[in-house]
């Protein structure tokens, strides 16, 4: 296998100018991974900064409300910042720092990973930079104050569809202009290698975690773990130490928006042909002559056109199973869980939990469901108020 | 012998590129004519795309004029196909690999062999990565260019031994788009490169005064200039021919 591959997928498909910075954080890493102080240094930070472990919580209610398998929910959500985002952008954080970085540039599209990355810069004292479709800066338009809060500089994205796909356009274009003291600090398992591998390394903490908290609890391994994709960051972490073990069903849930056979959705698994962009050879929402589609959902984390080349290889080798769920079904699961067991989710990971519901009462009492709760949705309450065409102003 | 590397034997070259179909075909095609008649060595034409990251605002802004106009893949080979019969002047395509990938590699590269076309220019196709493409066209007869950064270091050398047509030197930080001053870091890695290869090294990114030209093209063997085309072209749409035709006259003469 070629370095940076997922079968076929992956690889560095970058303008020249990029390639050293990648091999210098190719290299870096390499190091770093195996180094018992950096090791240590990060275990402290997930610990007593992230709030990690992160539970693994039985939804006793929501389990005898569907009226089959047994629901766990990881909950990502009440890490620092409210999203699995904090997990990679410590890791690299602290990689960049070791790497001689003053300053770390994001994309962004939800704003989670914008405001992970500038609490970490906060934290290491590194300058920050994001970049952040308008359009998403006007649906996420608190996270945006809180970026600045914790001292980032925000720069909107005007050109293209002025969403997340556009961010990381702009952000690739920065790196570009400043490498020597600029980490980018990729927000998915995407981008060209290492970032894909970094990323999911960085994440694969999720399903360390929910292993050793279901083998304590339940003594046995759960039979489907389900999670949303977007790039794909939280799904690789909640899937990553699943793999080998082939009775855990692995599903990824995808966003719909209006519907697959609308023009409006970001279903990259079920829409997408293979492609070249953004750094990786993977799956993407593409016309026939290889332009990048627009794509549409409620969830500003979730619309992105492609997919990370680590699920486009799960996905070709039936590993990992891709489904889709539309805006309508993820806002219902959004105020489900908010009203069954009290706690709101962030918008995208309300698609993992659509799923679960239809999902859970097709399988025995005596299967185990666990959830990726990605992130908290205090974020999104202003924006399904408005679907619910309530007008509230953040 | 490659016609590129030809357009580079009579003393040096003046590059032009333009965003194909902005603001139409017709446009495109009458440019091409009139540049190649101002004294352009060789003319490189964009295939748009949607999401271009080595380019700046204004080529991003070409590309989305073009597409929104209706350009596609096949009308710029169709128009390419007649136009490279009218003129001598090597045509390149330049764009990125997703166009190419899902159009299908094999059927590309034929049909821009079939249409004329001497070279392709990808820049988001790294050395690593150049197998993508490399092989098919060796087969077609197509210059497959490739590229060095400032920050190429010992990569330049590997890169320029294996380099075809000519090497396109990216003469600083950053996308394309015109810069008020250009450093000569790119001048000590042509001094590196030139010890291992006779390829011709043209100076691309951020060109737009015949100063710059004249300064760029006394360390290497001839300048790129598109983003300052394309703006002219962006300002005066279809009627931009003129105006193009003069400021191609004026670059060329600074290229000594
Ligand atoms: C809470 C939450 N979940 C999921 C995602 C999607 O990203 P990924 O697929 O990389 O986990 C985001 C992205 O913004 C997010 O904020």
């Amino acid at each position: 296998m070629r370095k940076g591959r997922f079968g076929e997928y992956g690889g560095q498909y970058i303008p020249e100018i990029l390639m050293s910075a990648v091999q210098e954080l190719e290299d870096a890493y390499e190091y770093y991974k195996n180094d018992p102080q950096f090791n240590k240094e990060l275990d402290g930070l997930l610990r007593n900064y992230a709030g990690r472990p992160s539970l693994l919580y039985f939804a006793r209610k929501m389990t005898l409300d569907l009226g089959g398998a047994k629901i766990y929910l990881k909950r990502e959500d009440l890490n620092h910042t409210g999203s699995h985002k904090i997990n990679n952008v410590l890791g690299q954080a602290l990689l960049a720092r070791k790497m001689g970085k003053t300053r770390l540039i994001a994309e962004t599209g939800a704003g989670q990973h914008g405001v992970a990355t500038a609490t970490a810069a906060a934290l290491m004292n590194m300058e920050c930079e994001i970049f952040m479709g308008k359009e998403d800066t006007e649906r996420q338009a608190l996270n945006v104050f809180r970026m600045e809060l914790l001292g980032a500089k925000v720069h909107p994205v005007t050109s293209g569809t002025m969403t997340l796909k556009d961010a990381v356009n702009e952000t690739l274009r920065e790196w570009t202009r400043r490498i020597s003291d600029t980490h980018y600090a990729m927000g998915s398992v995407m981008g060209p290698h290492p970032f894909p591998t970094i990323v999911r390394d960085f994440q694969k903490i999720i399903s360390k975690e929910i292993k050793e908290q279901m083998l304590e609890a339940e003594g046995r391994l759960p039979d489907a773990v389900i999670a949303c994709v977007g790039g794909g960051s939280n799904a690789m972490g909640a899937f990553y130490e699943f793999i080998n073990d082939s009775s855990v069903r692995l599903i990824g849930c995808e966003a719909a928006g209006l519907g697959v056979d609308n023009p409006k959705n970001a279903a990259t698994i079920a829409n997408g042909t293979v492609g070249i962009f953004h750094g990786m050879k993977s799956l993407f929402c593409q016309d026939e002559y290889g332009q990048i589609a627009p794509v549409y959902s409620i969830s500003a984390g979730l619309d992105y056109p492609g997919i990370g080349p680590e699920h486009a290889q799960l996905f070709e080798t039936g590993r990992a199973q891709y489904v889709p769920v539309t805006d309508s079904e993820a806002v219902e699961a959004f105020e489900y869980l908010s009203k069954t067991e009290g706690i709101i989710p962030a918008i995208e990971s309300a698609h993992a939990v659509a799923y679960a519901r239809k999902l859970a009462p097709q399988m025995g009492r005596d299967k185990i469901i666990v959830v990726n709760i990605s992130g908290r949705g205090d974020k999104d309450v202003a924006a399904i108020a408005r679907y619910r065409g309530v007008d509230i102003h953040e | 012998m490659s016609r590129i590397k030809d357009a580079f034997s009579d003393g040096k070259a003046f590059v032009t590129f333009i965003t194909g179909g902005d603001p139409d075909i017709e446009t495109t095609e009458r440019l091409i004519l009139a540049m190649a008649e101002e004294g352009a060595s060789l003319i490189e034409i964009g295939i748009p795309f949607s999401d271009p990251v080595a380019e700046g605002p204004v080529i991003q802004a070409a590309d989305e004029r073009a597409l929104a106009a209706g350009c596609t893949t096949d009308k710029l080979l169709d128009m390419v196909k007649s136009v490279s019969q009218r003129t001598d002047v090597p045509l390149l395509f330049m764009t990125y690999l997703n166009p190419i990938f899902t159009y299908g590699r094999e059927k590309f590269i034929k049909r821009c062999a079939e249409c004329g076309i001497a070279g392709i220019i990808v820049p988001d196709m790294p050395f690593e990565e150049k197998g993508e493409l490399s092989g098919l066209c060796e087969e077609n007869g197509v210059d497959l260019i490739s590229m060095i950064a400032p920050t190429s270091d010992s990569r330049a050398v590997m890169i320029a031994r294996e380099a075809r047509g000519f090497l396109y030197c990216v003469s600083s930080l950053g996308v394309t788009g015109m810069r008020s001053e250009i450093g000569m870091e790119i001048g000590r890695l042509l001094v590196k490169v030139r010890e291992v290869t006779d390829i011709p090294c043209a100076i691309g990114f951020g060109i737009s005064t015949p100063e710059q030209a004249a300064k760029m093209s006394a360390i290497s063997d001839g300048v790129i200039v598109g983003s300052a085309i394309v703006n002219i072209v962006a300002e005066h749409g279809k009627d931009c021919e003129p105006y193009v035709r003069e400021y191609v006259r004026s670059m060329k003469s600074a290229v000594k």
